[in-house]
């Protein structure tokens, strides 16, 4: 191929390479949110309160982990045709860095006790369930394809944990006061989940992204409807921390990362 | 195996002649392939036999999730992560289904955790050694999993219904493990020199914890002589390592991995393969508690007991609290 | 094996129904502080593999079961009453749809 000719394709496709590196970005904000969340499920594992919560939980860290899987190979295509060099799941989970990650600070959020790790799980999930159900009607057939098989699963992940936010705000002094402090704690880590970002916008004024400020009214009314059953309130401060989805994190997912990634980062040359 | 040294409480083998009218009829039961049921009668000895030997193997079930779960937050690609969470999980769905088991013969499931919990109820020693590197996870599924197969097959045909139905359905499961785990391994053996070289580090710390697992010889053991009576145990320790050995050496060929035995060969006139001492006093100090992780293993279980302990009691005082209301409910109503 | 359990999740029976048309089936037993909580703790225990497609669970404590002590005088009257099952009534070859 002349150089020439090399030069009147470039031009002819400029604008699509800019929205594919743009919806690269936003499929990697979908993978990023399971996939980390998946991480900090795994170091429960062998640690649960009873060892049928132990399977329980194990079952939906796996749900997010495929969900992330599907998300980060479709990222991987797309971000092919900007022309940047092919990188597949794995490439992209273990050789990005924190700030390439585009996670919300929420998931990163350690464990804590558990309490703290369903706090998480209940902020998270009912947003996820939303965004996802709001996918299902993107104009992208692949991001419909896949939110749709992914919310049946964060369906099933919605029911469980308002059951037992029901059940410890609802149980003894002790588990109710826990709840009570790990869903304060977590609260300001809310706001993100429904930002839409300024990069985004393009995506969402062509139907292949929803806005998601779109989806808070309703976040708000499941989860007080829930809070209310379990005897809990979510506290009335408006400050909310952002960022994750642009690559600014707290301090937690640095440690995560290194943890899972170093294997990978140690071994570069070898398949697994 | 996973449930290794079971005392039954006897000092010598029951013999027909001196057994009472009850036992006699119960081992006539047991020798015309009856299948015991919970709520048969059967031998005080029996049951406690049972209770001890399920719980073990439930246990083992349970803290064999501990090394597993020490690699799987490093996991090196998306695929193993996920293949071993699934692996770990069913661990722990194993260990429950063994637990129901035990609670047919009238244990509860807290009464066998607290007896874990407080060092009176073994598991096995295997899971008392570390996993160091990656390959460990591989090694484990090939020969770990693939000696409790050996061991699992049998006690589906043994002589209690629930124990023995438990088995089925855990062999169904367990058959994926040790292919998983011979799949990473040629995975690492393919790979680059340094996969090579924890593969058969992995194999160099493994293979002998591995032989130990099967348990001392019993030919001489009044308890597995009289286990072997009741069918709670169909082969013997020797017989089950010797299958163990004769079908491991191929694949470890196979892998291009040197089991760490030199005195290893094959006997063309026993048809099997010869192998080296065992070293029982490391065996035996790692079932007394001194294996290298027995403190550990034993410490994280009771931290998840006791940290977990507000959450299980927080959802039986949600019940009550549900029940009581509905009874009031009733009541105006 | 003396001391009651203080705050043990009660024992559940689990029910499978494998496919549509068939029978529900015991597979096996949990612990679940509530029937909700063992519904779910069933499909997660218990169909991890595409075993089921409805789920009954049942408090183990809500079973009766027959007393193996009165098998004899329950089951064995139904031992000899062979008119019952149809290989009782040989039919010549040649007549058919019987």
């Amino acid at each position: 191929m002349s150089a020439a000719v090399d030069a009147t394709a470039a031009r002819a496709t400029s604008a699509p390479v800019a929205v594919d590196a743009r919806l690269a970005d936003a499929l990697l904000q979908l993978a990023d949110s399971p996939l980390v969340l998946a991480q900090r499920l795994c170091e429960w594992i062998g640690k649960g309160p009873v060892l049928e919560e132990e399977l329980a939980s194990t079952n939906v860290g796996l749900d997010l982990l495929g969900q992330a899987r599907l998300w980060l190979g479709y990222a991987g295509e797309v971000e092919a045709r900007t022309g940047a060099p092919s990188r597949d799941e794995d490439a992209l989970a273990f050789h990005r860095d924190q700030q390439e990650f585009r996670n919300v600070l929420l998931v990163e959020q350690p464990n804590g006790d558990y309490a703290m790790t369903l706090a998480r799980q209940f902020w998270f999930d009912h947003a996820h369930r939303l965004l996802l159900d709001a996918l299902t009607r993107s104009r992208d057939e692949r991001i419909a394809a896949i939110a749709a098989k992914s919310v049946k699963e964060v369906a099933y992940h919605v029911q469980r944990v308002d059951d037992w936010i029901v059940r410890l705000g609802d149980g003894t002094d002790e588990s109710h006061a826990r709840m009570q402090r790990a869903l304060d704690a977590l609260w300001p880590y809310t706001g993100e989940l429904f930002v839409d970002l300024p990069a985004d916008a393009g995506l969402v004024a062509d139907g292949v992204l929803p806005a998601r400020a779109a989806l808070r009214a309703r976040w708000l009314a499941e989860v007080d409807a829930v809070l209310a059953t379990a005897t809990l309130t979510h506290p009335d401060t408006a400050f909310m921390h952002a960022g994750g989805r642009e690559g600014r994190h707290t301090e937690h997912l640095g440690h995560l990362l290194a943890e899972m990634q170093f294997l990978p980062r140690a071994y570069p040359d070898a398949r697994w | 195996m996973y449930a290794q040294l079971v005392d039954t409480g006897q000092k010598a083998v029951q013999d027909d002649a001196t057994m009472s009218a009850e036992d006699r009829a119960f081992q006539q039961r047991i020798d015309a392939d009856v299948k015991i049921e919970p709520q048969d009668a059967m031998p005080e000895a029996y049951r406690r036999t049972l209770v001890r030997q399920i719980q073990q193997h439930a246990h083992s079930e349970i803290v064999g999730m501990l090394p597993e779960g020490n690699w799987v937050t490093r996991a090196p690609s998306l695929k193993r992560k996920a293949i071993l969470m699934a692996k770990i999980q069913d661990e722990a769905g194993h260990g429950l289904y063994l637990y129901s088991a035990v609670e047919t013969l009238g244990v509860t499931r807290d009464e066998t955790t607290e007896a874990l919990l407080a060092g009176k109820s073994k598991y096995s020693s295997i899971f008392n050694y570390p996993t160091l590197n990656w390959a460990d996870i591989g090694t484990i599924g090939w020969l770990v999993d693939g000696a409790a197969i050996m061991n699992q097959i049998p006690l589906c045909r043994c002589s209690y219904g629930p124990y023995a139905r438990a088995m089925v359905r855990i062999c169904k499961e367990e058959s994926f493990h040790q292919r998983q785990g011979f799949d990473l391994l040629m995975a690492m053996c393919r790979g680059t020199p340094e996969q090579k070289a924890m593969a058969q580090d992995a194999l160099d710390r493994w293979w002998w914890p591995s032989l130990m697992m099967f348990g001392p010889p019993d030919a001489s053991s009044v308890h597995s002589a009289q286990s072997a009576k009741w069918k709670i145990k169909l082969l013997s320790n020797d017989e089950l390592r010797q299958r163990f050995v004769d079908q491991t050496v191929p694949q470890a060929e196979y892998l291009g991995l040197v089991i760490p035995d030199p005195d290893l060969c094959w006997n063309a006139e026993r048809g099997h393969y010869d192998y080296g001492a065992i070293d029982w006093d490391e065996f035996f100090a790692v079932i007394a508690g001194n294996g290298p992780c027995n403190r550990e293993r034993l410490e994280t279980r009771r931290k998840a007991w006791d940290d977990g302990a507000w959450v299980r009691e927080a959802a039986v005082a949600h019940a009550a609290k549900v029940a009581a209301r509905d009874r009031a409910a009733k009541e105006a109503a | 094996m003396s001391t009651p359990p203080r705050n043990e999740w009660p024992l559940w029976e689990v029910f499978i129904r494998s496919q549509h048309g068939l029978a529900h089936k015991h597979v096996g037993s949990l612990h679940a502080a509530d029937a909700a909580g063992a519904l779910r703790n069933a499909r997660d225990v218990y169909t991890r593999r595409n075993e089921g497609v409805s789920i009954w669970v049942a408090r183990s404590s809500d079973l009766h079961a027959s007393a193996p002590e009165e098998r004899a005088e329950l089951f064995d009257p139904a031992a000899d009453k062979i008119y019952r099952h149809p290989t009782f009534f040989p039919m010549p070859d040649e007549v058919k749809h019987l």
